[in-house]
């Protein structure tokens, strides 16, 4: 087995109305090598679930071929059900009328654990997850860190060869969302030839586990590499903010400089001061964006520059940031 | 079947059926739920034949007839509606997605159903016994358990198969629910001998596994119940028989078109993008 997931020219389409489609998916080529973690990172609608749902064999591909641990998932489904597990965030499945030990074990056994296997699985997950004190406790009384914490369990104790987390970390706190990526690193520095697929839309997440990342939007792949490299292909500039007063109302001031990308208004307190924000690629042009300010009547009250990163470059590619909210 | 499946299968089915024989009974208000208000409702029956002086026996035959409501709420709610709230719930994905067998699924859900509705049907009887004084007389103990049995399988056969039916239709299954319970209460004679209905009604309810299997326990426990009988208790335990062995054929048959369905169509699961 070369690759433990691989998909070829991978298309889906939805119809949405009559003679209407949507393709969700659209000539997705990935290969994914065992001991890989993948991310798949895009905003939300960019078709990464729906790359999931067909890779663990829950939707048929609309043209083209997956292949998980070998096999095509259209065609030997059965044979890629046991190998595999998924998670995904916000989930609510399972039962409120069971507790968390019990949940856990009724899925352990779809897989067909033995059960003195699975007990002991689930005894030494709730440990690592500090859910040992929450075993007896009804899955309806659990908090939403709790029950995904509890989902993350129900992954990983089937050990499964390839393993599918669908935004894992979605809507938890700071500290429930460390602790689920820190296991994250354990379980695949421990399982070498084990394989995870993860897909996000937090850039920090998928940078600091992914061994390489895609980047899908509107259902295509448009880039794909290790983390490094792929701002590498940002240049040498950086992210540069630059706090004004008064709070500038538009970018226009920066709009006309050569050479500066994605300009925006970051925060503002409405009156005194303000952020814009923008990409440069080299540092040559600083003095003249300085200068443009003063000439405009602003005062500069702050100055800051941070290296590239995977939002720059998706801005970059996509010409528009993965969060447009914040 | 590969000793690996075999051991999957039963594991699933034994997982699935634990949802219902324990987490269905861990909280304890289902006792006057399930069983209390039922025995409200039988007992404004015998409270009417009991002010209009007909035979004892009617008091049995509603008492049975409300100790059989469990297996048809069961039936309706908890089999032909659980895809689609597993759907709402997010498990359905889970389950597709698991090297469990789909028929584990099935029989896991049937099997924990048949073990919660016979704890409420059980506690029905032993309650209107105690209160009504109903006289019992099982001199086939055989026969009735057989006619029990298929009594439940046919049922829950139906069950499974409305299952995958009802997915199919998404909320609409909820208003057939409602519309299936009065109407099949009336039809399958809860509260009276089914034969009253007239013969070409009598002929249509029988279709209902509820009907035959009713008449068949009444007829092998009550007093007298075989004078009040539709057909003999034997020829209704081969017709649910018959019933079981259609129904859960044809169970198997919409699961897989329910599973091909959702793999084109994408209606299984919540999230799509």
């Amino acid at each position: 087995m070369d690759f433990a997931i691989e998909t070829a020219d991978l298309v889906r389409t939805f119809k949405i109305k009559r003679g209407e489609f949507l393709t969700a998916v659209d000539r997705v080529n990935l290969q994914v090598k065992p001991g890989e973690v993948f991310g798949l990172l895009g905003p939300n609608g960019a078709g990464k679930t729906t790359v999931i749902k067909i890779l663990v064999t829950l939707l048929y591909p609309t043209s083209g071929r997956a292949f998980v641990a070998g096999h095509d998932v259209v065609r030997e489904a059965e044979a890629v059900r046991p190998l595999i597990n998924m998670v995904s965030g916000g989930e609510t499945s399972g039962y409120g009328i069971l507790n968390v030990r019990e949940n856990i074990w009724m899925f352990s056994q779809f897989y067909g654990m033995p059960g003195k296997l699975a007990k002991e699985r689930i005894d030494r997950y709730l440990k690592r997850f500090e859910m040992t004190g929450d075993a007896a406790t009804k899955v309806n009384r659990l908090s939403t860190g709790m029950r995904q914490k509890m989902n993350i369990i129900r992954g990983f104790v089937t050990d499964p060869q390839i393993l599918f987390l669908d935004e894992p970390t979605l809507g938890l706190d700071v500290h429930i969302a460390r602790e689920v990526r820190q296991y994250i690193r354990e379980w695949i520095a421990e399982k070498k030839d084990h394989t995870i697929l993860l897909t996000t839309h937090y850039m920090a997440e998928a940078e600091e586990l992914c061994d390489r990342i895609a980047i899908i939007d509107n259902g295509k792949l448009v880039a794909c590499d290790t983390p490094a490299a792929l701002r590498a292909t940002m240049g040498e500039g950086g992210a540069f903010t630059l706090t004004l007063s008064p709070a500038p109302t538009d970018t226009t001031l920066v709009d006309q400089i050569p050479d500066v990308r994605n300009a925006y208004l970051a925060k503002s307190d409405g009156r005194t001061t303000g952020e814009l924000r923008f990409t440069l690629n080299s540092d040559a042009r600083l003095p003249e964006i300085f200068a443009a300010a003063t000439q405009a009547g602003f005062a500069v009250r702050g100055f800051s520059k941070r290296e590239h990163d995977l939002e720059d470059l998706f801005v970059k590619i996509v010409g528009r940031r993965l969060h447009e909210d914040e | 079947m590969k000793m690996s499946s075999l051991l999957l299968w039963l594991r699933a089915i034994k997982a699935r059926a634990y949802v219902r024989v324990i987490g269905g009974n861990r909280e304890l208000s289902w006792v006057i739920t399930e069983v209390g208000l039922p025995v409200i409702s039988l007992s404004a029956y015998i409270f009417i034949y009991r002010s209009l002086g007909a035979p004892r026996i009617y008091e049995g035959l509603v008492v049975l007839g409300g100790a059989m409501i469990p297996f048809w709420v069961g039936v309706l709610w908890s089999m032909a509606t659980q895809f689609y709230w597993e759907k709402e719930m997010g498990n359905l994905d889970l389950f597709m997605a698991s090297p469990m067998p789909p028929t584990a699924l099935l029989l896991g859900m049937a099997i924990g159903g048949m073990f919660m509705s016979l704890m409420r049907t059980l506690f029905v009887i032993v309650v209107g016994v105690l209160i009504f004084h109903v006289q019992l007389s099982i001199h086939q103990p055989g026969l009735l358990t057989l006619v029990f049995l298929l009594t439940m399988t046919s049922l829950f056969s139906l069950g499974m198969a409305a299952s995958s039916a009802y997915f199919m239709v998404g909320r609409v299954g909820m208003r057939l629910n409602q519309i299936l319970m009065e109407p099949i209460y009336l039809l399958s004679g809860l509260y009276f001998p089914v034969t009253h209905l007239g013969r070409i009604l009598v002929a249509f309810a029988a279709l209902i596994p509820l009907t035959l299997g009713l008449d068949g326990v009444r007829q092998l426990v009550l007093v007298g119940g075989a004078s009040l009988g539709f057909l003999s208790p034997r020829t209704e335990a081969l017709a649910l028989a018959a019933m079981t062995t259609v129904f859960t054929f044809g169970a198997v048959r919409l699961m897989r078109l329910l599973e091909q369905q959702g793999k084109q169509r994408g209606t299984m699961s919540l999230r799509w993008q």
